[in-house]
């Protein structure tokens, strides 16, 4: 048996023979041509039929992958009819007198390095649409068969990558899994694989060769391991895990759409922490009731400068509509300590996780922090976001911060731009100071939301970064329980409600405490909404 | 001739699928279609040379419109503009 190990980017498990999808056509022969004139008109031909193969796979894949997906079929349609793609296929026929597959695959080749030499990593990636465009016309051209899944056994299909046509018009029935030597992580192969639920395991390097062809093997979508010739232990290993992912997907589905509730009918609000607008898909796709954590200083990092407003507000806007009504609580810039962006210019500090981060980030500098909170404002017209401040430790601050808050509200009204003026605003609970003063605070804030690990590493003194204490860093010390005990009491006394939003609260051993504390929300990465709803079913 | 001015929004920049739709979009009118960036200039009416531009988010692109409907080519551009980038 040998194993491969590659990035698993779509989760499950197959068993099944490794067939090669082979480009017959891929290694073009420089034939010379006489008459010049018939050759482009064979060009011609092969890029209108090419088109017209397009057109048709626009429509048909709609219903497989949706809408948006589909369009990239009817873009690489424009660029075939672009004469930025079709002059310079011309020209080479003509000077060079060369056949047309030839100069398809040669001006088609330059055209996908100019993009691939491109300094970002999102058009470095459409220099595969380009080949694939001229795959398809080389391939009309020379009348290669493109139906890789005409034979009769279902297979794992096995390539040096997957152009999005090919990933899409596999026959889904025929093909078990998808493994490619390359592959980035937005790779196309990456997204259709999980949009039509087959495994997919990417980035195997150059051992995954053509000789492998007709192995017997097996693979594992979410480890992103692959084994060949599987022996007798892994292949019942991999059987089982296989019955363990169905029932668990089956028991987990039930819970989809429904309400969480404990089993005394007590609601509890499920939501989704999300760095990103690309994450609402995954917010959604988990069936969260809302977005608990909006990191947004991810907007802020991998930048050269600040974010403005507009671009922010178009991020808020567009996760306040994609969730569609559902509440959408932005945690306001939360950089500094292990987050850094250069811009900032925040000064090197011994002790940063005690230094200049967060909420003292924007007090410092309030024209930054106003920024932002206009955006969050402008946003509110078009859903329901919520407001939170981060690493709060005193009234004080929570009273600064709000009158920032207060005076973008202002300048709005004063410009007539529509705004909910009833947005809530909350904080994070994630000081010990916080915690002992939380019936203060909860008579100035709307929400609490306990930031678990925060609030562990600053209660028990343990640097979450340092490997060599990991031993001392007990989440479950009875200290913070009784910190949550604490707030959760308080923000009750005061009539706010009172969740978590820290990876303590995905934590399952615990949910039954928390339910007793009487937390009102947890907040947690997409993939555990459904598992946690049905576990607070049982509690 | 008409002319109009968009910053980008679109954490992406000018990404293909919105490219893509923004060229269909103008060439469904007669106007010609020039698109520039500081000095950088390209045929609104060509994809491949509008994503070769590479907008990035924050960027400010100018579209000039000659031709008989350049004001209902500009007033779509501008629309579509607004609501997708």
């Amino acid at each position: 048996m040998i194993t491969l190990q590659g990035k698993g980017v779509s989760g499950g498990i197959a068993v099944g023979r490794v067939v090669f999808f082979e480009r017959t056509n891929f290694v073009v022969e420089k034939k010379p041509v006489t008459d010049v004139a018939g050759e482009i008109e064979r060009f011609h031909a092969a890029r209108l039929a090419a088109v017209s193969q397009l057109e048709k796979l626009a429509v048909t894949m709609e219903d497989k992958i949706g809408k948006e997906n589909a369009l990239l079929f009817e873009i690489h349609r424009m660029m075939l009819e672009d004469t930025d793609y079709i002059d310079p296929i011309i020209k080479l026929i003509e000077m060079q007198r060369v056949c047309a597959e030839y100069a398809v695959m040669e001006a088609g080749t330059r055209l996908a390095q100019d993009f691939a030499e491109m300094d970002d990593d999102y058009m470095k990636e459409r220099a595969i649409d380009v080949q694939d465009v001229s795959r398809r016309v080389i391939d009309i051209l020379s009348g290669a068969q493109q139906d890789v899944t005409a034979g009769e056994d279902p297979v794992i299909l096995a390539a040096d990558d997957f152009t999005p046509s090919e990933t899409a018009q596999f026959d889904r029935s025929k093909v078990l899994a998808l493994v490619s030597q390359a592959g980035a992580a937005n790779s196309h192969t990456a997204i259709f694989a999980r949009t039509m639920g087959i495994p997919a395991i990417i980035g195997l390097g150059a051992s995954l060769a053509p000789g492998l062809a007709g192995k017997p093997a097996a693979l594992d979508g979410e480890t992103g391991a692959l084994y060949l010739d599987p022996d007798e232990k892994i292949l019942e290993e991999l059987t089982q895990k296989r019955k363990l992912l169905e029932e668990e997907k089956r028991s987990l589905e039930q819970f989809r759409g429904k309400p969480t509730l404990t089993k005394a009918g007590r609601r509890i609000k499920l939501y989704a922490n999300i760095g990103s607008v690309a994450d609402v898909e995954a917010a959604l796709l988990g069936d969260a009731e809302g977005v608990g954590l909006f990191r947004s200083e991810f907007m802020y990092l991998g930048r050269e400068d600040y974010p403005n407003e507009d671009i922010q507000y178009e991020s808020y806007k567009r996760v306040a509509m994609e969730m569609g009504g559902k509440p959408v609580i932005i945690r306001t810039l939360d950089i500094g300590a292990d987050k850094q962006a250069g811009y900032f210019g925040l000064p090197h500090e011994e002790n940063p996780a005690l230094g200049m981060r967060a909420i003292r980030i924007c007090l410092t500098r309030p024209e930054l922090f106003k920024t932002q909170l206009r955006a969050i404002y402008r946003a509110s017209a078009h859903g329901n976001v919520a407001i939170m401040f981060p690493m709060i430790s005193s009234v004080s601050e929570l009273r600064r911060a709000k009158k920032y808050a207060e005076e973008a509200r202002s300048e709005l009204s004063g410009q007539n731009i529509p705004f909910n003026e009833k947005t809530p605003i909350g904080i994070m609970i994630e000081t010990p100071a916080s915690v002992i003063i939380s019936d203060l605070l909860a008579q100035e804030a709307e929400f609490f939301s306990i930031g678990t690990n925060d609030l562990t590493q600053y209660t028990l003194a343990v640097d979450r970064q340092n490997e060599s204490i990991s031993e001392f860093v007990d989440t479950h010390h009875e200290a913070i329980l009784r910190m949550i005990r604490i707030a959760t009491e308080n923000a009750h006394k005061a009539g706010i409600w009172c969740g978590i939003c820290g990876t303590l609260g995905a934590d399952s051993a615990l949910t039954e405490m928390f339910i007793r504390i009487g937390l009102d929300e947890l907040s947690v990465e997409p993939s555990y909404i459904l598992k946690l709803r049905r576990r607070i079913a049982e509690v | 001739m008409k002319e109009i001015t968009y910053t980008i929004k679109d954490p992406l920049g000018i990404h293909a699928r919105p490219a893509g739709l923004f060229v269909k979009k103008l060439q469904g009118f007669g106007s010609g279609v020039t698109v520039s960036r500081g000095e950088d200039q390209c045929d609104g009416k060509k994809l491949l040379a509008l994503m070769k531009m590479r907008v990035k988010t924050g960027e400010t692109i100018a579209l000039q419109f000659d031709g008989a409907d350049e004001d209902a080519a500009a007033t779509a551009a501008q629309a579509f503009l607004s609501e997708n980038l």
